[in-house]
């Protein structure tokens, strides 16, 4: 009598280990994802700094110069008493074009987006320009380029202040 | 001489449409490249085309990358088992035009075995084969050992894998987000639905191309033209910058192609109304808008009028126009390839602004 009262359940029991079975699994799973959702975040990031002090305006010449862009990823425009930092990245998919100075362009490697070297795209897929990161001067006369804030140009944008310094 | 008529000729627009013709005109004549005497015979010619043009360096550079060896591979694995489909199809046809069952139908055939050990030890040995296939691969080709990666570089051209390259092909006329997210996004959904569109019977169990031209026809389409041949312009005719070079065509980094790309809201407002762009984004884009819905819903009328009947009172309302809609999903594709060869098309419906480019 007593034997058979210990090996069968009555459904209060049951549930009650149903629910300490669910808990322990919850709980194993929720440790688990934590786990890997730790593990998504590197101890050590080697980044660029996203911002960064380029010099004085006076180093640069005339058109578009490539001195951070290995590194930092900006390209530093300069025209008509405008200095612009410009951003690597393609419009189109994120790769990364290349300055071609004799046909006086950015052509991307991956679709074949070209743009001027002002930015605007003219062929391939790309939808919009390249964006422009903030650009400003700090008290000694040096170039603080941002790299957190970004300026589109079909948002109307790059005439804001801090999307260009005058020189 | 030939050499440059081929590179002129092997062009996206050329080469295409060429390729289309050429596979329009073989299902067509399906009584033709349904023998064996056509295959052997197409098998020779493309070998015998293939052996001259390896002796051209260019050329040999460009398919000897480790990268570009399986596509060789994969070409005359595809041409096998597309011809030799179509051969039994053939075949069957002849047969159920004579009034006979089916060669897969015939007493002999309908015999069954066991899947142990009959499939089981096929298997075993498919799979032995490819494991050796694959390390003999390994230790011919060697991955390459580049330079640590860098995020502010990108090699010139940047290839994706060979089996991506038809996609990448297509982003060069779509915008990512339609090329990279919603069609291929059609393109696997549409491949789990067949089996719920297609309540044909017909063809289960044999082979046979008569009794299902319009799947086999579309599927070939789908299949050869669009992922199989620019699979093809990606790996051997795209070089650097994605310019387009010929089979022979040196690979120089500084040619140049103009292709000054347009909207067509700019065609539209710029060029035909000699007015600027509107600032309003909507009547801005509002030929765009025509254009994108004429073609979702405008084309259906048409459609109908033409196929529906038949097709509605086989399938049922639902199936026909998920497959309609998933028809000019396939078939947006060639036309945008087309638009943008033709008249420099970028896109026909451009709002950057939402990151909304059609």
């Amino acid at each position: 009598m007593s034997d058979d009262a210990k090996t069968s359940l009555n459904r209060r029991e049951f549930f009650s280990f149903l629910a300490v079975g669910w808990i322990t699994f919850g709980a194993a799973t929720a440790g688990f994802a934590s786990l890997i959702f730790r593990f998504l975040y590197p101890n050590v990031v080697f980044e660029p700094a996203m911002d960064f002090l380029a010099g004085f305006p006076d180093d640069y010449p005339e058109g578009v110069d490539e001195r951070w862009k290995n590194g930092f990823g900006v390209w530093i425009y300069k025209k008509d008493g405008r200095l612009v930092a410009m951003s690597n990245i393609c419009t189109h998919l994120g790769c990364i074009p290349t300055w071609l100075p004799a046909e006086s362009k950015f052509k991307c490697p991956c679709h074949g987006s070209g743009y001027y070297p002002n930015g605007i795209n003219f062929e391939g897929p790309a939808p919009r320009p390249l964006e422009r990161y903030k650009i400003s001067l700090n008290p000694e006369g040096k170039i603080i380029v941002d790299k957190t804030k970004v300026f589109r140009y079909e948002k109307g944008e790059w005439n804001i202040d801090g999307a260009y310094i005058e020189v | 001489m030939i050499k440059e008529a081929i590179n002129y000729l092997s062009s996206p627009l050329y080469s295409f449409t060429a390729f289309i013709v050429l596979f329009l005109l073989s299902l067509k004549r399906i009584d033709i490249v349904g023998t064996k005497k056509f295959g052997l015979g197409l098998l020779v010619f493309v070998l015998v085309v293939f052996g001259w043009m390896v002796t051209d360096p260019v050329f040999f550079s460009v398919i000897s990358l480790p990268d570009n060896i399986p596509i060789i591979i994969l070409n005359g694995l595809v041409f096998w088992s597309t011809w030799f489909a179509l051969y039994k199809g053939h075949q069957n046809d002849l047969r159920i035009a004579r009034g006979e069952q089916p060669i897969e139908g015939s007493p002999e055939n309908r015999e069954k075995v066991w899947a142990w050990p009959n499939l089981v030890y096929t298997e075993l040995f498919c799979g032995i084969l490819c494991t050796v296939f694959l390390i003999v691969w390994a230790i011919f080709f060697k991955a390459p050992l580049e330079e640590p990666a860098n995020p502010t570089w990108a090699p010139n051209p940047a290839k994706a894998p060979w089996y991506f390259l038809g996609l990448q092909e297509m982003l060069v006329y779509f915008d990512p987000w339609m090329a990279g997210v919603v069609l291929p996004g059609l393109i696997v959904v549409g491949l789990i639905a067949i089996p719920f569109l297609d309540v044909n019977p017909k063809g289960n169990g044999y082979y046979t191309f008569k009794e299902r031209k319009f799947a086999i026809a579309s599927f070939l389409f789908g299949w050869l033209v669009l992922w199989i041949f620019l699979i093809q312009v990606g790996t051997f005719l795209r070089g650097p910058n994605w310019t387009f070079y010929g089979p022979f065509e040196y690979w120089d980094a500084h040619k140049v192609v103009a292709e000054n790309n347009i909207n067509l809201s700019e065609i539209m407002w710029i060029k035909l109304f000699n007015t600027s762009l509107p600032k309003n984004i909507l009547v801005r884009e509002i030929f765009g808008l025509i254009v994108v819905f004429g073609y979702l819903f405008g084309l259906l009328p048409l459609i109908m009028k033409k196929w529906g009947k038949n097709y509605i009172d086989r399938m049922g309302a639902v199936r026909y126009y998920i497959m309609i809609f998933l028809v000019l999903g396939m078939m947006s594709l060639p036309i945008k390839m087309y638009l943008r060869w033709f008249i420099n098309l970028k896109y026909i419906l451009a709002m950057p602004e939402f990151e909304l480019n059609l």
